[in-house]
């Protein structure tokens, strides 16, 4: 059969030979779609200019994105191995450590043993100690304590005191990655290789050998950055070790640091909770957990879904109020309900300005009037909207079978009892789908005018974001408005199907 | 109880009739009036919890409301003029309120654009080669999503999900994790604005190719037409009157968004608004109000002409 109807390459070219303007376009309309093309295409080339976009990804900082990323959904430990001149080291960890007070994690091994030293100090705490400063920095508290003493006057002296140092740190990354450190030589094992480097007060720091690829120096004798994948990285410095360990997941979730629930484990916590001794007299375990959630130093529960709830609030009654408003407007909007040409136009042209006077505009106003909150954005989505409902809800007015509103009237109705029965069935499963469609899609818009000060979550992953070390509350908030928009997304598509009898869209 | 109302003159099967309409009568009325009860609480519980949680409270903040109107009364009217057009003022004290020529851009020793027309044209620009990437992206994407296209449902889910994530996930985060990597500047505006775009017209022309007239590409199936080829033209041909009414759209909504934006930090005309609302610059925040109102303006309105020639009526249904 198809080998009857199959035509040899001539026969083709014959056709398309008789019937040349089937196969060509017309001329107008081939330049048309060039013409089209073109016109994009150099677009393109100028914006590239205008913005200067390649230039501007050239200085990206991309190695930052990584980290940036990597704090979405991980956390690190940054305790500071600080070596002495005599190659001493104490560990030190910094103020809001994820770990809390005095933590001694088991991938962090320590050789201690106490020594007796013999430390110099100084005659006046005055002439000598910038000389000294630039070395042994690990040393300056305990010798400016002692400078500082009322007979610190005397002439030089030397001192011997009995300390608990540490000799020897092991930090394990993990099987394969671990740094140690002792005797003022750093020996650091990555992914199958090993870098030793010895710090030294004159040279400085010194690596043996070449340098892998994940370690980088930037000047001989200065500091080495190891970069250790997904298990954090190091910096070594001649006098001392930043230790940067990094760990999947979100620390201190549910209690921070200061919280009498925070290190137990989950079954720890439940016993408590459940039956456990009162760990605060004054009240039971389970509102002392609870009240410990809500006030989270670090995540701040309470605080995070209370400016949630706004943004919700703002959506939801900023729709409602422009619905209410655009609805009895929409009637005198329109062409075919209201006679008077100059009302239907002095109405329109309102409806106009309420949506090109940008919501960022009245958002900007009412934070002024209002005062930083969801009432300021709450009005601007109530301005803005009132318009473009208004706007939707005439020219869906203006569509309607004009049939039944004649049947209405045939039978002697008055004007309101017209509108009730002839025009409103009609149109209010329509006015009440796109009161809701606006209501989810506010909700995703009133993100982002809470950032100038309109109230609401905006602010709030604004101020997060913009310190740069906050990204894991700033994932915790995205993945709440991720959840709120598809809950009202699949509420409102129900909602609409159910009122349209059918997909809504 | 219904059946007490009824007229005497109905027959049992009338009668029954009407008792079963009556009672649905009555249910609906209960659940209406339940939704509304409902609503009105919801209502009056949000208003509460805004007014409670607003730094200033609604009536106490009623009566200096229109103060922002009394912000925006310039010391003359030409001083909107000179503001935009950054023109010398009279009053020029020095001070930034009233130093609009410095804002000059100069393209030839004479020749300047001022500084508020050069920010509309960027927030203009990266509304428009934002769309451009959306729509490009979004086009690739939808014939993925498109239930007639392509019948593997775990590829289409997949495309769905991830257009959903792209349009749901806060244009703000994603312009600020993008700032903080490049730097100030228009760019992560461009990408935050994109990004969302392409989630939003992805899922608008999928639901376009689902409906398309699928007998063009039977024919080219029959022909031995490959996936491409039977897409490219059997029907994009099709859609793309509907493709670009969308795009033009989203225009539209763009234009605005990248101005939101810009008002965070992604430059444009929208930081400068901020700025001069903040600092009580009253005539240029005039102008630029002025400056926008016009562009919004103009934007819908050559929208809303070539939707028209080029889809008719149907251009005007809700689309965003």
């Amino acid at each position: 059969m198809s080998k009857a109807l199959a035509m040899n390459a001539a026969e083709m070219e014959a056709i398309a030979a008789r019937h040349p303007a089937l196969f060509a376009g017309s001329l107008s309309k081939r330049l048309r779609t060039a013409l089209i093309w073109a016109g994009i295409v150099l677009y393109l080339v100028y914006s590239w200019w205008f913005f200067s976009i390649s230039q501007v990804l050239g200085n990206a900082n991309w190695t930052i994105a990584g980290t940036y990323l990597a704090d979405w959904v991980s956390y690190e430990v940054r305790p500071d191995i600080r070596i002495a001149r005599d190659g001493t080291m104490q560990v030190v960890y910094s103020r809001f450590d994820p770990l809390g007070a005095n933590p001694d994690p088991d991938w962090m091994v320590l050789e201690r043993k106490t020594v007796n030293r013999t430390i110099e100090i100084p005659a006046s705490s005055g002439e000598k100690l910038p000389a000294k400063s630039s070395s042994s920095l690990s040393f300056m508290a305990p010798n400016a304590a002692v400078g500082e003493s009322p007979e610190g006057q005397a002439e030089a002296r030397t001192e011997t005191r009995t300390e608990e140092v540490v000799t020897k740190a092991i930090v394990n990354f993990n099987g394969s990655t671990a740094i140690e450190v002792s005797d003022k030589r750093v020996t650091a094992k990555h992914a199958g290789e090993t870098l030793v480097v010895v710090l030294d007060d004159v040279e400085g720091v010194q690596p043996e050998g070449p340098l892998p690829t994940w370690a980088a120096q930037k000047r001989p004798h200065e500091k080495i950055i190891l970069s250790l994948g997904m298990t954090g990285w190091a910096e070594i410095d001649r006098s001392d070790v930043s230790i940067h360990n990094r760990f999947p997941g979100w620390a201190n979730f549910l209690f921070d640091t200061n919280s009498p629930f925070f290190g137990r484990s989950a079954s720890e916590v439940f016993g408590l909770v459940v039956g456990g001794e009162r760990l605060d007299p004054a009240r039971s375990n389970l509102s002392l957990a609870w009240d410990n959630i809500l006030y989270n130093a670090e995540w701040q529960h309470l605080d995070v879904w209370t400016k949630l709830l706004q943004t919700v609030v703002m959506a939801f009654v900023g729709t409602l109020f422009a619905s209410l408003i655009a609805f009895p407007l929409c009637f005198i909007a329109a062409r075919n309900i209201t006679g008077n040409r100059l009302l239907n136009q002095v109405t329109k042209r309102f409806f106009d300005f309420l949506r090109s006077v940008d919501m960022l505009i009245w958002a900007l106003f009412f934070t002024r009037a209002f005062g930083p909150g969801p009432l300021a954005g709450m009005s601007a989505i109530f301005f803005t909207d009132t318009g473009t409902l208004g706007k939707l809800y005439s020219e869906a007015l203006e569509n309607i079978d004009d049939k039944q509103r004649e049947g209405v009237k045939s039978v002697g109705a008055s004007p309101l009892a017209v509108q009730r029965f002839g025009v409103l069935p009609q149109v209010l499963p329509l006015f009440a789908s796109q009161a809701l469609y606006f209501w989810e899609s506010n909700t995703r818009s009133a993100t982002i005018i809470g950032a100038v000060g309109a109230g609401g979550i905006g602010l709030k992953l604004w101020e997060a974001m913009r310190t740069n070390s906050d990204w894991e509350n700033v994932a915790y908030m995205v993945m709440l408005i991720l959840v709120v928009v598809f809950i009202f997304d699949g509420l409102s598509n129900a909602l609409r199907s159910r009122l349209m009898g059918q997909k809504a869209h | 109880m219904t059946a007490s109302t009824l007229p005497r003159t109905l027959s049992d099967n009338a009668a029954l009739v009407e008792r079963h309409w009556q009672e649905l009568n009555a249910r609906r009325r209960l659940y209406t009036g339940l939704g509304l009860v409902l609503l009105v609480l919801a209502l009056s519980g949000s208003l509460w919890f805004a007014n409670e949680t607003n730094a200033g409270k609604f009536f106490d903040r009623l009566p200096y409301f229109f103060d922002f109107l009394g912000d925006l009364v310039p010391r003359d009217a030409m001083e909107v003029w000179r503001a935009m057009f950054d023109l010398p003022s009279p009053y020029d004290d020095g001070s930034f309120k009233y130093n609009y020529p410095e804002g000059r851009l100069y393209i030839t020793d004479t020749l300047y654009v001022p500084e508020y027309v050069h920010k509309m044209l960027e927030t203009l620009n990266i509304a428009i080669f934002s769309t451009i990437i959306g729509v490009f992206f979004g086009f690739i994407l939808c014939f993925f999503a498109a239930r007639n296209l392509m019948p593997n449902p775990v590829v289409r889910g997949f495309v769905r999900r991830v257009m959903e994530i792209l349009r749901a996930f806060p244009e703000v985060v994603i312009a600020g994790f993008f700032l903080a990597i490049l730097s100030l500047g228009p760019i992560p505006a461009i990408i935050a604005v994109s990004i969302h775009t392409v989630g939003a017209l992805g899922k608008l022309f999928f639901e376009v190719v689902e409906n398309a007239d699928m007998k063009p590409e039977e024919g080219l199936r029959a022909v031995g037409g490959n996936w491409i080829e039977r897409v490219w033209f059997g029907i994009v041909p099709q859609v793309l009157p509907n493709f670009t009414s969308y795009f033009l759209l989203r225009l539209e909504i763009n234009v605005r968004a990248s101005t939101i934006i810009g008002a965070v930090g992604g430059g444009g005309i929208g930081e400068l608004l901020r700025l001069s609302i903040g600092q009580g610059h009253e005539a240029k925040t005039l102008a630029i109000i002025f400056l926008l109102f016009t562009t919004i303006i103009a934007v819908d309105q050559f929208s809303a002409w070539l939707r028209h020639r080029l889809v008719g009526a149907q251009a005007f249904q809700l689309a965003q």
